[in-house]
């Protein structure tokens, strides 16, 4: 907290930084003012620690004819361990987009948290927000940043989706943006998912989700999508009825960024689990 | 040969004090009021992009007069304290106080140091969960910091506007009550109403930017009052009806943000779109634990 022990109990009020330059962007002021309080800025391990911390696994974003889907499992893993298994690996950016991390859990989350200051920084600044894809090349800046850290394990890969205001008419508003670990930015068109059960939920994604979805059967492909990732990847966690966690699921629509309720993805999730179990029962004549 | 010239420091301040006085005198004037679930400001200030009242932070709003210039440089360091504190331990760690504190020692500082004193005067509005907890500073040119109870005026014709204030105002007034009070206390002084006409007519809405802190907002408390939101919340303060107060909130928030519009202009009683829900870590300060 160096960062603040300059701060401003000494005499002369602001120190310079604060009054000098106007620039709209939170982490450009921090770089002058109080770098050690940015992720990119510390030294990097030598050595390979990936095991050592947490990991967020499988996000899912899907777009809906009126905008854009996005949800994540409850698992994170440290090696063979299972370190949690309530967090929370989607957030709402602002209020319209949201964010979805996969990879070493402590630094995504702080990146998170200076993505969420980031936006509303330039929106208290400026008086508007930052249009989606100038938010989507921020997220990529802060990922380019965390290279270094990536390659001894602690690597960090967003996903990143929103609903366009400035979308041309016709055009879907709903727009999903995903990330490699050196900070390319690819816009992603229909679904994407990242993380270690990726490759599972998008062939689910890719037999079940269609152009024109509606909010409520686009919601079901992004918790089918995640009950097939966690069938056959071991970092992603199922529904849990027994503790009553379920996949978060944010939805990003004219009105804005709404996290939908437990009751909502607890019902759609037994119902997969009705449907797949009275079909396997079928399947075997059991 | 130039001579060194002898001035006493008593003559200096004076001179600076009467040179800082003199530009925020030019000025129009600020209302920042108290009401039953909030704060209210009102300034007099035909553009509609060049803003005098802004967001600082979730509960905290700043006010200013004077030189545009200087006070928008005070107000983006204001935003930055309150951020770099925010994102460095909390965001219920960001005060009013730890703001108006900043400015009373930076505008203290030039004032002292400087040959030209900012031309300013700032309002740091904090609203609390209660009316009780409320607070309001004011600055001035010089670093003085008032904590005020009720209102603060500012600006050229300060003080025929808190007299205007003192006769009418109430604490705990309606949001439509209070906006009725605080513009007609501007109208009575304003230049625009002097020159326009008789001194029956008020301010218009085109003239106005008006801004409230509410209290029942769940993270972001700040809002702009604009456009048909506005002219609702004037006109039916014009009837001086009783339920005006029950009509009030949902006239000038619009269940639906029209795009394009910053967030907190949402329903207040809906955890919307104000950059998250009530539930999901404290508005998306996700290493909070406990605000879920």
């Amino acid at each position: 907290m160096d960062g603040l022990s300059q701060w401003p109990t000494e005499r002369s009020g602001f120190p310079h930084a604060y009054l000098d330059r106007v620039g709209s962007s939170f982490t450009d002021f921090l770089a002058t003012a109080a770098p050690d309080l940015l992720p990119g800025r510390r030294p990097v391990p030598q050595l390979p620690v990936g095991d050592l911390a947490p990991h967020g696994t499988t996000i899912v974003a899907v777009t809906f004819d009126g905008g854009v889907l996005m949800g994540g499992d409850r698992r994170a893993t440290m090696g063979n361990l299972i370190s949690s298994r309530d967090i929370e690996k989607v957030y709402p950016a602002d209020s319209w987009s949201v964010i979805g991390i996969a990879g070493a859990a402590g630094i995504a989350i702080e990146m998170v948290r200076l993505y969420q200051v980031e936006l509303e920084h330039y929106e208290k600044i400026e008086g508007m927000t930052l249009s989606l894809d100038g938010k989507a090349n921020r997220l990529a800046g802060m990922i380019r940043g965390n290279l270094g850290a990536a390659l001894q394990g602690l690597a960090v890969v967003p996903l990143f989706a929103g609903f366009d205001l400035d979308a041309a008419p016709g055009a879907t508003p709903g727009r999903i943006f995903s990330y490699d670990v050196t900070g390319g930015n690819y816009e992603e068109r229909g679904y994407a998912a990242v993380g270690s059960g990726s490759l599972f939920a998008r062939s689910s994604l890719k037999k079940t989700w269609r152009a024109d979805l509606s909010a409520a059967a686009a919601t079901r492909t992004v918790v089918e999508a995640l009950y097939d990732a966690a069938d056959d990847d071991s970092a992603t966690g199922g529904p849990d009825p027994v503790r009553r966690l379920y996949p978060i699921v944010y939805r990003v629509d004219a009105e804005g960024a709404v996290r939908l309720t437990d009751d909502e993805i607890a019902a759609v999730a037994d119902t997969i689990v009705t449907e797949r179990s009275a079909a396997d029962r079928n399947s075997t004549g059991a | 040969m130039t001579m060194p010239y002898y001035a006493s420091p008593e003559q200096l301040m004076r001179d600076r004090s009467e040179y800082a006085r003199k530009g925020i005198s030019r000025g129009r004037s600020v209302a920042v009021l108290t009401y039953a679930d909030g704060i209210l400001f009102i300034a007099e200030n035909p553009s509609a992009t060049l803003h005098k009242v802004s967001e600082l932070y979730d509960r905290i709003g700043f006010a200013a007069v004077g030189r545009y210039s200087e006070f928008e440089s005070l107000r983006v360091a204001g935003v930055r304290l309150a951020d770099v504190r925010g994102y460095s331990y909390n965001r219920r760690d960001v005060t009013g106080r730890v703001i108006a504190n900043a400015y009373a020692q930076t505008l203290g500082t030039v004032f002292t140091e400087q040959m030209k004193p900012f031309e300013v005067e700032l309002c740091v509005a904090e609203v609390g969960t209660t009316a009780e907890t409320d607070q309001l500073y004011r600055l001035t040119f010089d670093g003085s910091i008032v904590d005020e109870a009720d209102f603060v005026v500012m600006g050229g014709q300060a003080e025929a506007v808190t007299t205007h204030l003192r006769e009418h105002f109430s604490p705990g007034m309606a949001l439509a009550e209070a906006l009725m009070v605080g513009v007609r206390a501007l109208s009575a002084v304003s230049p625009a109403m002097a020159n326009g006409g008789g001194d029956a007519a008020l301010l218009a809405a085109a003239q106005l930017e008006v801004a409230v802190l509410d209290r029942r907002r769940p993270k972001r408390a700040f809002r702009r009052v604009v456009g048909a939101a506005l002219h609702a919340l004037l006109g039916d303060g014009d009837d001086g009806a009783a339920d005006t107060g029950e009509a009030a909130p949902s006239a000038h928030a619009p269940s639906t943000p029209a795009p394009g519009t910053p967030p907190g202009l949402g329903d207040p009683a809906a955890p919307d779109t104000a950059g998250g829900t009530e539930g999901s870590g404290e508005g998306g300060s996700p290493s909070d634990p406990g605000a879920s």
